[in-house]
């Protein structure tokens, strides 16, 4: 009997501590890049690197204010176009999406789902870059959004499909037209849950570098106009990193420190919309 | 023996089969309800009395493969008419589920109002008192009426059932269907709810189902015995308890199966 235990004891320890250091490893990695992306970034974080445009390559100061405002209108335009077709289309797939039609278009934004993100640059400068014959942050826009609809459409699907059948019994019941249940009852109960998806969603493709690659391009001076190439962030990182000067060494690690605070800080709202779902579920 | 039929007749079903594709949950079933009475549905669990509610107000339809023969009539007029629309039907009979239902995003306030918004615009004035006048028929409006705005999701499983009792009163409507409306409730709950049932008669027609023999015997007028789809026994809760005719009636009412 005791040996028993003893046994029970020895091996529920021996897989805690297992399981314990397995989750330290996760998030060792996590911590060792942003305290490398401080150490290394934190001491070029001044006022001119937010408000100042790129100096020429050997020249010193200067800032990447022109890609963070390019992030900031490229992914918002990406958000633009993909959040209404994602959310429109997750919806479609849990109110209507039990037939053939369902199935395929769960099947296609499953592959998307998976789709390298370069691929989906390529296809955004085949069909618009081309086109149009010239870079452009609406390319860039474009691929991003594309990698976003699935994204949104799953997520919206689950969230929608955990509001209770209850529920929407209910709200027939009282003489609520099918339409009027979907988006009066049943997509305003799972909407905490969308907003989540949404921000998890714009901060994946926030990040992104190979799809702006040959669509967004990159510029190194401030441009609003989305018709042409603009800089973002990542791709600033990347001209930036694999460039030869120390100086443009120096601006990358704080660009890469940017931008992940910015990814953090997308996640934070996503953490705090699933409280205040959570919230509101007790 | 059935209730007799006469111009106090509100709701009635002919020879009503309820079927899931090709089976038949319900068969054959002709019921009335008297205008004003408490009916309870018995029956073990299975035994199609939840379906046959859920055609008295064609939410039976919306189910996989749902579909009926025969009639519902309501008032003289046949339910399943093409010409009935049965969103608009829906608003004239109340039903109440199993488990509480309020609207989780709404307050208490909008869950009640819920019924009547989907109506069409109506003066705020008379929403307003619409809504306490729901309330106060539920029997909650003492315990809500400071805290209407509130989240309906911070009111107590007995009361988050009488706001629905609430909700589906508001759009006012003849006849209210209660499906085991107290299988989650604890004992006080369940004891709000029922005397709810004897006020409430004097308004409404109401048709309980229940798997609680007690229950039955102490809230409903007449009681109807389901068995595997069929219709066995109906006739007055005392007499049915008392004197059922039927060999599997009083089976099931003393406990023999079930």
């Amino acid at each position: 009997m005791s040996v028993r235990r003893l046994r029970r004891r020895l091996v529920s320890g021996t897989m805690t501590a297992l399981v314990a250091v397995l989750s330290l490893v996760a998030v060792l990695a996590l911590v060792l890049i942003l305290g490398h992306l401080v150490a290394k970034g934190a001491s070029s974080l001044d006022w001119s690197f937010f408000v100042k445009n790129p100096v020429p390559a050997g020249q010193s100061g200067g800032g990447v204010a022109n890609a963070i405002v390019g992030t900031g209108i490229i992914v918002g335009l990406a958000a633009l176009i993909g959040l209404p077709v994602g959310i429109g289309t997750g919806l479609y797939l849990a109110e209507y999406g039990s037939g053939r039609l369902g199935w395929v278009v769960r099947f296609v934004a499953d592959v998307l789902n998976g789709t390298p993100s370069i691929v989906v640059g390529i296809f955004a400068w085949t069909w618009l870059v081309k086109p149009m014959g010239h870079f452009s942050a609406l390319a860039g826009s474009v691929a991003l959004a594309v990698l976003m609809v699935p994204m949104l459409a799953r997520t919206t699907e689950e969230m929608v499909r955990l509001v209770p059948h209850t529920l929407r019994e209910a709200a027939l019941a009282l003489g609520y037209p099918r339409w009027r249940t979907s988006l009066r009852v049943i997509a305003r109960t799972a909407l905490a849950g969308i907003v989540t998806g949404c921000l998890v969603g714009i901060a994946r493709v926030a990040g992104e570098t190979a799809p702006l690659l040959f669509t967004a391009l990159g510029n190194l001076n401030f441009s609003t106009s989305v018709l042409e190439p603009m800089q973002t962030l990542s791709l600033q990182i990347y001209v930036y990193a694999t460039g030869p000067f120390d100086e443009w060494h120096r601006l990358a690690w704080a660009a890469a420190l940017v931008l992940m605070g910015l990814v953090l800080l997308l996640s934070l709202a996503a953490r705090w919309a699933i409280r205040q779902r959570h919230g509101a579920a007790r | 023996m059935a209730p007799p039929a006469d111009a106090r007749l509100q709701l009635e079903t002919v020879r009503l089969t309820a079927l899931y594709g090709r089976r038949a949950a319900v068969k054959d079933v002709s019921l009335m309800f008297p205008r004003h009475t408490v009916t309870a549905l018995i029956g073990p669990s299975g035994c199609g009395k939840t379906t046959f509610l859920r055609c008295l107000n064609r939410m039976h339809e919306l189910s996989e493969g749902g579909w009926i023969t025969g009639k519902v009539v309501l008032d003289g007029e046949d339910i399943y008419d093409p010409s009935i629309d049965a969103i608009r039907l829906r608003r004239r009979i109340g039903m109440v589920f199993q488990r509480p239902t309020p609207f989780p995003t709404m307050s208490i306030y909008d869950n009640v109002a819920a019924g009547l918004r989907v109506n069409g615009g109506r003066p705020r004035t008379e929403v307003d008192a619409t809504v306490e006048g729901a309330l106060r028929r539920a029997a909650l409006w003492d315990e809500v009426k400071d805290r209407l705005r509130h989240s309906a999701l911070a009111l107590s499983g007995g009361q988050q059932q009488r706001l629905c009792v609430a909700r589906a009163l508001a759009p006012e409507p003849d006849v209210l269907l209660l499906d085991e409306p107290t299988a989650s409730l604890d004992p006080a709950g369940t004891q709000r709810i029922e005397e709810l049932c004897h006020e409430l008669k004097t308004h409404y027609t109401i048709c309980i189902v229940t798997h609680n023999l007690q229950q039955a015997a102490r809230v409903s007028d007449y009681t109807a015995f389901f068995y595997l789809g069929d219709l066995i026994e109906i006739g007055r809760t005392e007499e049915l308890f008392t004197k059922p005719t039927k060999e599997q009636t009083e089976a099931y009412i003393t406990g023999r199966f079930g």
